[in-house]
């Protein structure tokens, strides 16, 4: 290891450790401080825009430094944000809330922890709502993390509300049925019988002895589905088997890269509603009145998107200027 | 008869499949069938874990370059394979839940690979700033429209383009950049993709034919002859 780098990891650990040992839990800022900083970081891009005019453009470890301390520093402020609600979240929202308690729905958590910071916010905030509202859920994963991902959601919601814990009961109000390989095959086979991709739970507990699967045999007997995903096999592959070969109503999580490309089925109405990225989870915390992560992220992803676009900026005067110097 | 029993059953199982959409009686042999692709793909995971032991075991065994990484991949493996094979450290042992709480492999998964997979992931981060700063030009008439379309999407899809253009007003309102971003979405976005959709769409079906019809033997491995 260089000594540069030696000293940079060093100083990461000391501020790491001084932020765990000595300063005050929760750390947040108040709103007078948090503008300080955020002029303090605007002025920053104003002289990196500056040093640009000049024909003097900043080096990568600089741009990576900005994008760090604007991704972090956000978690510490405290700005009320405005959230536009987009129609294809209220979709979701109207779905989910239209359905009377008891409502079996089959939950697929398509992704892996990568995706995690993404789509596991819209899953706890389902999970949650589904339980306060008795609406039990059917789970399962195509991707092999997908179940504990949604273990994770289950814990997070008996976190938020402990009075859960007592009142919902494992196999009567919620399953895991864990993960199955075979991509949209497994989709298609669950057509026919559930049974037959996953004859016992994650608990090795046999199909037939599960109280919440006692009259579910195939799509036909599931209110509604929502998909978590994050790639392939994920929404795409559901629509296509499940949703337009068997009818199963669907809606869908997606990473904000894969929501683009769910939009034509969305239009079609082949999906009933789509909940794109962080932001899209920050709006379905918002309808279900459940504030988590993704609110509390949001503000970091703000900061992230006005990063890109100033160096976007700040890139093309560099650029404007290079070519006007070229002529 | 290398090349012929599988083109065989390749045009035997695609046919099926093919007709199992649209002729009930052919349904049953279709799921039949699917079921066999599950029955590869469990043979797949344990094809792949060989092979990853196998490559960086000999890694490992000449000493080449960065061989340490290997030792670190290998044991990971072990560590992982055994813990979840054995239900190792969870209640009641062998016969319980290889996610239950308590089990190495739950553990190691929530304080291990979450973590190391979301920092990993978060690093693009780092490398789309950096990208934009120097590649993302405004170098043509269309690269240009796709850097507004990009600022559009940035600012609308978090709330600093409500607080930008929230007081634009109601019967203006599809200037507000949220809505800007639902239309950029719903109408370009649509457009493009459901032709890219279509395009594959046609695709997939020229390429199952070619491969039903024995006409494209790449899958086979070796020259397409």
């Amino acid at each position: 290891m260089k000594t540069k780098e030696f000293i940079v990891t060093a100083i990461i650990i000391v501020v790491l450790l001084l932020c765990k040992f000595v300063l005050p839990k929760p750390i947040q800022f108040s709103p007078t401080i948090s503008w300080i900083v955020t002029i303090l970081l605007g002025l920053v891009f104003a002289f990196i825009f500056y040093l640009t005019i000049k024909g003097k453009p900043v080096e990568r470890r600089i741009v990576f430094l900005l994008v760090g301390i604007s991704l972090v520093v956000p978690f510490f402020m405290q700005f009320k944000l405005p959230l536009k609600i987009s129609p294809e979240v209220q979709q979701v929202y109207d779905k989910l809330a239209s359905l009377p308690p008891g409502s079996k729905v089959l939950a697929s958590f398509d992704y892996d922890p990568p995706s995690a910071p993404e789509l596991q916010p819209m899953a706890e905030a389902f999970v949650k709502y589904a339980f306060e509202h008795d609406i039990k859920i059917i789970m399962m994963g195509l991707w092999p993390q997908g179940p504990q991902q949604a273990n994770q959601a289950v814990e997070a919601a008996f976190e938020e509300n402990p009075a859960l814990r007592d009142q919902v009961k494992y196999g009567v109000d919620y399953v895991n049925l864990g993960f199955q390989s075979g991509n949209e095959f497994v989709v298609l086979r669950m057509g026919e019988s559930f049974k037959s991709m996953f004859p016992s739970d994650l608990n090795y507990t046999p199909y037939d002895s599960i109280p919440l699967l006692k009259n579910v045999s195939n799509f036909s007997n599931i209110d509604w589905s929502i998909n978590f995903s994050a790639g392939k096999p994920g929404t795409v592959e559901w629509i296509q088997v499940a949703v337009d070969r068997y009818n199963l109503p669907m809606s869908a999580g997606n990473t904000a890269v894969q929501a683009p490309m769910v939009y034509p089925y969305l239009n079609a109405g082949q999906l009933l509603g789509l909940m794109g990225g962080m932001s899209g989870a920050a709006e379905f915390e918002k309808l279900t009145n459940l504030p988590g992560k993704a609110t509390t992220f949001l503000l970091s992803q703000t900061f992230a998107h006005v990063v890109v676009i100033l160096f976007i900026i700040i890139g093309n005067v560099a650029f404007l200027r290079s070519r006007k110097e070229t002529k | 008869m290398k090349k012929q029993i599988p083109i065989l059953i390749t045009a035997t199982v695609g046919t099926v499949l093919v007709l199992s959409v649209f002729f009930p009686p052919a349904k049953m042999l279709g799921e039949d069938f699917s079921l066999f692709f599950d029955i590869i793909a469990v043979f797949a995971f344990f094809l792949g874990g060989g092979n990853l032991v196998r490559v960086h075991f000999i890694k490992v065994y000449r000493r080449k370059s960065d061989w340490v990484y290997s030792v670190v991949t290998l044991v990971g493996f072990t560590m992982m394979l055994a813990s979840g094979l054995f239900k190792l450290g969870g209640p009641p042992g062998i016969s319980g839940s290889v996610t239950a709480d308590g089990s190495y492999l739950n553990t190691m998964f929530i304080h291990i690979i979450a973590p190391l997979s979301s920092t990993m992931y978060a690093l693009l981060a780092f490398f789309v700033a950096s990208a934009s700063y120097r590649a993302f030009r405004a170098k043509n008439r269309e690269a240009t429209i796709l850097l507004i379309a990009a600022f559009v999407i940035l600012l609308g899809r978090t709330p600093l383009g409500m607080m930008a253009t929230g007081w634009v007003w109601e019967s203006l309102s599809i200037f507000q950049i949220p809505n800007l971003a639902v239309w950029v979405m719903n109408v370009p976005n649509l457009a493009g993709q459901r032709s890219i959709l279509i395009g594959v769409g046609l695709g997939v079906v020229a390429m199952s034919l070619r491969l039903i019809l024995g006409m494209d033997r790449t899958y086979l491995g070796g020259d397409n002859d």
